[in-house]
């Protein structure tokens, strides 16, 4: 392992990519019929469906809250989505990624308003490369605009890690196999928050500081690629030009009321 | 969550079945609008994407070594799969819809088994020690009746296109799955009497009866399934099997052009 260079003499990685560079991200939202909400997202060879249903009635019943809207996040892989077959059922990573994944989300959902019911987010990983918890919770949240509960803003998630010893933004497959660190976040552009934060690996503190500032400017970039998304499906009316962003970047929470 | 089609719907569906006609349109024996995308996943061996109606699956294929079975120590393997996961319809309750997760991939299966569609002996490296174990995986993703039909399709469009991964185990160069057969199902309900090819979510909702027949290219059967508690007239299968073998070859048509 240790004679793999995943840096060249000119900083390129093996793909290509600039140590900054993130892999392409495509997001189209609305792809289900069935589905209340959905969303589908191509981030490099990763491949993933999400669908959302709800608010509706809590199954189990006594997992239902008084006050507000509970959020059950399913994450799952298709037998198919990996190179050696993955045995079909919820294995203990799927669980965990299930579970701070709805953790994140119940953060941006208006829960309060749908008091005593379930809002569920089904993420089917179809072909995985390595992010695919990032690239899942950014397509969920598209599909939870989608289907059109009301959010306090996109939720944008992105890993940044450590290869050769350098700090680089959205590790790919080989890279998350032998890289020395990965740090996938999940942010809040709207309140600068961190919904999703997980780390293994080695990182110094300064390094960490870097890893992060990096990840979470791919989160602002991927932000727009979600909106981007949701206008394509519900385009613009006339007179709507301003595409909703204030000059310093926050959703203007006004649109509707100054027409 | 079970299904609920209101009492109005129903007699609707009725009403039009009466006059040969349909809630979208079509004709009684008439089957929906379909497209096939093949090798839409790289990590799969094989793939497809159908799109039957609104019904929307995706099929994958691994093909990985292995140790055959004592009782067949020349031939390969094959794995059916299917999963009806909650993201495809409201009422999918993964507790209540394994049995009929179950029983769709056998039904598949048998007919891709039957139809003898893959040289199994082709498969053996080395007899009682090492054969290429085809899995076979549907997902659903978007359902709207008649994945019966769809899972056959989309199987038979995937294993078409498949290739065998020996490069990657140091056993020479990678070759085609060997192919003889293409099996093709059609699957029938029965509602108030009268027979419909390729159901609806909400007609098989309201179905009492339904027939799956899965034929081969020379006009064989090679595999049927009798489902829901209701029955049908031996005539009512003859006719169905008389569809079946033309709108089979239709299908043919469409997974070779594809």
């Amino acid at each position: 392992m240790e004679d793999i260079k995943l840096i060249d003499d000119e900083g390129k990685r093996k793909d290509g990519r600039a140590p900054d560079d993130l892999r392409d991200i495509r997001i189209k939202a609305g792809v289900l019929q069935n589905a209340d909400g959905s969303a589908y997202i191509e981030w490099g060879k990763n491949k993933i469906m999400v669908g959302v249903y709800g608010p509706r009635e809590v199954f189990p019943k006594h997992l239902q809250r008084p006050d507000r809207a509970i959020v059950q996040v399913n994450y799952s892989m298709s037998a198919f989505s990996v190179d050696q077959r993955k045995k079909p059922g919820q294995g203990r990573r799927e669980n965990e990624i299930s579970k701070i994944i709805s953790e994140a989300l119940e953060k941006i959902i208006i829960s309060n308003q749908f008091p005593r019911t379930s809002i569920d987010v089904f993420i089917e990983v179809l072909e995985a490369s390595a992010g695919t918890r990032c690239a899942g919770l950014t397509a969920a949240s598209v599909a939870l605009a989608d289907a059109g509960i009301p959010i306090i803003d996109l939720v944008p998630s992105c890993a940044a890690g450590k290869i050769d010893g350098q700090i680089v933004l959205d590790l790919d497959k080989i890279e998350d196999n032998i890289g020395e660190a990965d740090l996938p976040v999940g942010y809040v552009p709207k309140t600068g928050e961190v919904v999703l934060l997980q780390m293994d690996g080695h990182f110094t503190p300064e390094e960490f500081e870097k890893a992060f500032g990096m990840a979470k400017e791919a989160c602002l970039h991927i932000h727009k690629l979600q909106r981007e998304a949701l206008i394509a499906r519900y385009p613009l009316e006339a007179g709507d030009e301003n595409d909703g962003e204030n000059a310093d970047g926050n959703v203007d929470d006004n649109r509707g009321a100054s027409q | 969550m079970k299904e609920i089609i209101p009492e109005l719907k129903i007699e609707h569906i009725k009403r039009l079945a009466a006059g040969g006609n349909r809630a979208d349109g079509r004709s009684l024996g008439q089957f929906r609008e379909m497209s096939i995308e093949r090798d839409v996943i790289g990590t799969a061996e094989g793939s497809a994407r159908v799109k039957l109606g609104k019904t929307d699956i995706l099929v994958g294929v691994k093909i990985e070594l292995g140790a055959p079975y004592p009782n067949h120590p020349d031939e390969g393997m094959l794995k059916t799969t299917l999963e009806l996961r909650q993201i495809a319809h409201h009422s999918f309750d993964p507790g209540q819809m394994k049995n009929r997760a179950i029983e769709l991939s056998r039904v598949v299966d048998r007919g891709v088994r039957e139809s003898r569609m893959i040289d199994m002996k082709k498969l053996c490296i080395e007899p009682g020690k090492k054969v290429w174990m085809v899995y076979l995986d549907i997902q659903v993703l978007d359902y709207d009746g008649n994945l019966f039909d769809a899972a056959t399709i989309g199987s038979i469009a995937t294993l078409t296109g498949a290739r065998v991964p020996a490069s990657a185990f140091g056993l020479g160069e990678d070759f085609p799955l060997p192919l003889s057969e293409m099996p093709i199902s059609t699957t029938f309900v029965k509602i108030d009497g009268h027979i419909m090819l390729d159901p609806t979510a909400t007609e098989e909702a309201v179905a009492d009866a339904r027939l799956t027949v899965t034929m081969d290219s020379q006009g064989n059967l090679r595999a049927m399934q009798k489902g829901l508690s209701g029955a049908f007239y031996y005539e009512e299968i003859t006719t169905a099997i008389e569809n079946s073998i033309k709108t089979g070859n239709s299908i043919r048509e469409i997974i070779r052009s594809g």
